[in-house]
């Protein structure tokens, strides 16, 4: 059986913590002897894992790139990796750091560790779904056939994410709660407090006031308020405070099933799972806050499963479980790949059927319109494709995208497609055909969104298929 | 013949039906859907015809649709999600429920709707209109008649003498690859592909700059027919569409044999396979696109087969 392994990096540079991980990924063609090949995933394997350090901070909200950059370079000398080997992964910088305005300029720091085909991204959304993946709470969903929520409690933000029994995502969103929204001296002097944490306060009618000090008593009122409000976002109910702490930029967790399981990561989670730490260990509420949630409604109303990695899930998340592969019938010139960012131009059911039909003008505007909207010319077309084609519609899809190509696409420009039914094949011939010069790469088996932005590696098992990294937001 | 019985067994059902709904139909919860097929008690209106397979339905339901079969005919499933990801999970037929130690009515009638597509797809012919269509002309191996060619494998695998004649007569000589048709165990499998995936084939060779032969259609033809005409055409690669033997599951499986340089009495092992080509599995089209590639890959190797495999 053809396989293959690739090194896939993963760096989380989160509100208080950095850590990094390496996985080695297992491509295999499953398929039997008598099928048509199917590359997939069979097998990831943690090979390395850092030791969790504090985020560098310039200061309050600025990150201090060139210290990530030494962490992240003396990881990889540890690992015994050099940066060229990495042939896949991602970087993500979560909780409240992605909004830091230096964000960019620490990716561009650490674009020289990421290899050829190494995802930088973030985004609120996207973390709370790499999270639910590396701590095993989609697993769990898939195994235990139930829906099952992910809570990533780390320093500045709660991640949450509801699998259903197939593990697909159905509900997700982000709020300002975690350890670090309040930070403490051992005297209980408040040496930060957030605004979301400022805001809860209020509503409890408690001052909270950078220097000066306050009462253990209060403290644990804030944190009981901060459970009940994670609680009423599982049950998927709504309150002004609730909608006042929700994270800039992240959806509405709106469930569309109830909840039945809850698993948390991040790193309060271990304050969650375990007891025993001091109250002030990490100079934050995170102690406090992980034993008001033990002691919450949150406990009595959903089965609480453990979670795989706590702490590590997110970072486990980027580099194990960001990945995916093509379909293993696809359409490609070698020359073209890899490819970073390109911005999805998806067409809907309706907008395909009239391409099938030949009605090429549309296409062409939409394709002009987007061009102008993202100001790149580069750009990926998703088709949602056909079941079981005939060939007259593959010859006319194909005879549709060309010409709407050749009138607004420069002749040197290659044109990218991607297509969820497994029709790429036949489709990348039908288009050489048409237009024999143009470069070409239709991909098949990935399920996009607009405004999604997708990366493609080079080809694995022997050219039969190709990772992708789907992402939701990118800087720069 | 085959559907005839069925239509008698639903009129019969239906009509049961009609004088105590409630003693088939499920009573669960009210809340619960209920399975839509056998719906309408009105037996004296309802038309009963036969669709283009030869299955039975009653206007409006098709009890062997993907649809009708992907609800659970279980009248009180614990977890009745569950149950529906299961079936979607597998073809087999789970989540049916029972009456008493046997199988419902609807179940039987499905397996039996199913067995007779099946047969049909054994029994039948492919239609001339088809072969026309295509363009292609019809020989007929040793066998005489569907009897004989299912009771003798072997004379399936061979050609009388004046018919490799024709054949040879009737074909490019040499050409790089050789593409036919035939109906094997299913003549539903060739009518429902063929026509998807031999332009996409001869296109995409011709691209490549292959030569292609004269493509035609053998009746009561095995896959080791493929082995005379290869001699007899002096074809590198002889590829042929088979009907494949039809399951419960579908009748419309058709597969690819291909060998490079097949030679009569060669070991099985010589030929390349790509099974499964049909609606639910690999669809025509995309089947064809891949056989571009897998036959210029046998060119290349100049093998085929386990040989093609070790390269």
């Amino acid at each position: 059986m053809a396989s293959e392994k690739i090194l896939s990096v993963g760096i989380d540079i989160g509100t208080s913590t950095t850590q990094v991980i390496f996985s080695s990924l297992t491509l295999e063609n499953t398929a039997s002897y008598f099928s048509v090949p199917r590359v997939s995933i069979v097998d990831k394997e943690l090979v390395y894992q850092s030791r969790v350090h504090r985020t560098p901070l310039r200061d309050r909200f600025l990150l201090d790139g060139e210290g990530i950059g030494r962490i992240v370079a003396e990881e990889f000398g540890r690992a015994g990796i050099s940066p060229s080997e990495t042939r896949t992964g991602a970087v993500i910088i979560t909780g409240e750091s992605a909004r830091k305005e230096n964000a960019a300029v620490v990716l561009d720091q650490l674009s020289r560790f990421a290899g050829e085909f190494v995802v930088s991204t973030a985004g609120p959304d996207l973390e709370a779904v790499v999270a639910g993946k590396g701590s095993g709470a989609q697993q769990y969903a898939k195994e235990h056939n139930c829906y099952t929520a992910n809570l990533d409690i780390g320093g500045g933000t709660s991640n949450i994410v509801l699998f259903d029994p197939d593990g697909r995502t159905v509900a997700k969103g982000c709020v300002d709660i975690g350890g670090r929204q309040i930070c403490l001296s051992g005297d209980w002097t408040v040496d930060y407090c957030s605004p979301s944490a400022r805001s809860i306060a209020d509503s409890l009618g408690l001052q909270l006031s950078e220097g000066f000090p306050i009462s253990p008593a209060d403290v644990q009122q804030v944190c009981q308020r901060m459970a009940q409000l994670l609680e009423q976002l599982l049950l998927g109910e709504e309150s002004s405070l609730l909608h006042k702490v929700q994270t800039t930029g992240s959806s509405w967790f709106a469930p569309p099933r109830p909840v039945q399981a809850v698993c948390f990561s991040g790193g309060v989670a271990d304050c969650i799972y375990h007891s025993g730490q001091k109250p002030l260990q990490y100079g934050d509420i995170g102690v406090l806050l992980g034993q008001a949630i033990r002691e919450s409604g949150l406990f009595q109303r959903f089965r609480v499963v453990d979670a795989r990695e706590t702490i590590r899930a997110t970072v486990v998340g980027a580099g194990s479980y960001t990945t995916s592969v093509s379909g293993s019938t696809i359409t490609y010139d070698p020359g073209l790949l890899p490819q970073k960012n390109l911005p999805v131009l998806k067409l809907t059911d309706r907008e395909q059927a009239r391409c099938i039909q030949r009605d090429w003008a549309l296409l062409a505007e939409r394709i002009t319109w987007f061009m102008e909207q993202t100001d790149s010319r580069r750009f990926l077309l998703a088709l949602p494709g056909k079941a079981n084609p005939s060939y007259d519609e593959i010859r006319q899809l194909a005879d549709a995208l060309s010409q709407a190509c050749e009138r607004v696409l420069h002749p040197e420009e290659a044109l990218f497609l991607a297509v969820e039914r497994d029709m790429a094949k036949a489709l990348g011939q039908q288009i050489r055909l048409c237009s024999p010069k143009r470069g070409l790469v239709v991909i098949d088996s990935v399920q996009l969104e607009q405004n999604d932005y997708l990366d493609m590696g080079r080809p694995v098992v022997n050219g039969l298929a190709i990772p992708v990294v789907v992402k939701t937001l990118i800087f720069g | 013949m085959e559907a005839q019985t069925i239509e008698r067994i639903v009129q019969e059902v239906l009509a049961e039906l009609a004088a105590s709904p409630s003693a088939v139909l499920p009573k669960g919860k009210t809340d619960m859907p209920v399975p839509p097929p056998l719906q309408p008690p009105h037996v004296g209106q309802s038309v009963l015809q036969a669709d283009a397979r030869g299955v039975c339905q009653e206007a409006g339901t098709d009890i062997t649709s993907p649809e009708a079969k992907a609800v659970p005919l279980l009248e009180t499933p614990q977890d009745r999600e569950a149950l529906e990801r299961m079936m979607r999970s597998t073809p087999a037929r789970i989540g049916v429920g029972r009456a008493g130690p046997r199988l419902k009515t609807q179940t039987l009638l499905t397996l039996r709707a199913d067995h007779a597509a099946a047969r049909d797809a054994v029994m039948m012919d492919v239609p001339e209109q088809l072969l026309e269509q295509l363009g292609l002309f019809s020989v007929q191996t040793c066998c005489t008649s569907k009897d004989q060619f299912l009771t003798r494998p072997d004379l399936g695998r061979q050609f009388p003498p004046e018919t490799l004649e024709e054949i040879k007569r009737r074909c490019k000589k040499s050409p790089d690859v050789q593409i036919y048709a035939s109906d094997g165990l299913s003549s539903t499998a060739i009518q429902a592909n063929l026509a998807n995936i031999l332009p996409v084939l001869t296109q995409g060779l011709e691209a490549k700059g292959l030569t292609i032969g004269t493509p035609f259609f053998v009746r009561f033809g095995r896959v080791a027919a493929m082995d005379h005409i290869s001699q007899a055409l002096d074809a590198k690669v002889t590829c042929v569409l088979l009907g494949e033997r039809p399951g419960l599951g579908t009748a419309e499986s058709m597969s690819a044999y291909l060998a490079y340089r097949a030679t009569v009495g060669m070991p099985e092992a010589r030929r390349t396979v790509v099974s499964n080509i049909h609606r639910n599995g690999i669809s025509a089209v995309e089947a064809g696109a891949y056989l571009c590639d897998v036959i210029e890959m046998m060119l290349k190797a100049k093998a085929s087969g386990v040989d093609l495999r070790k390269g």
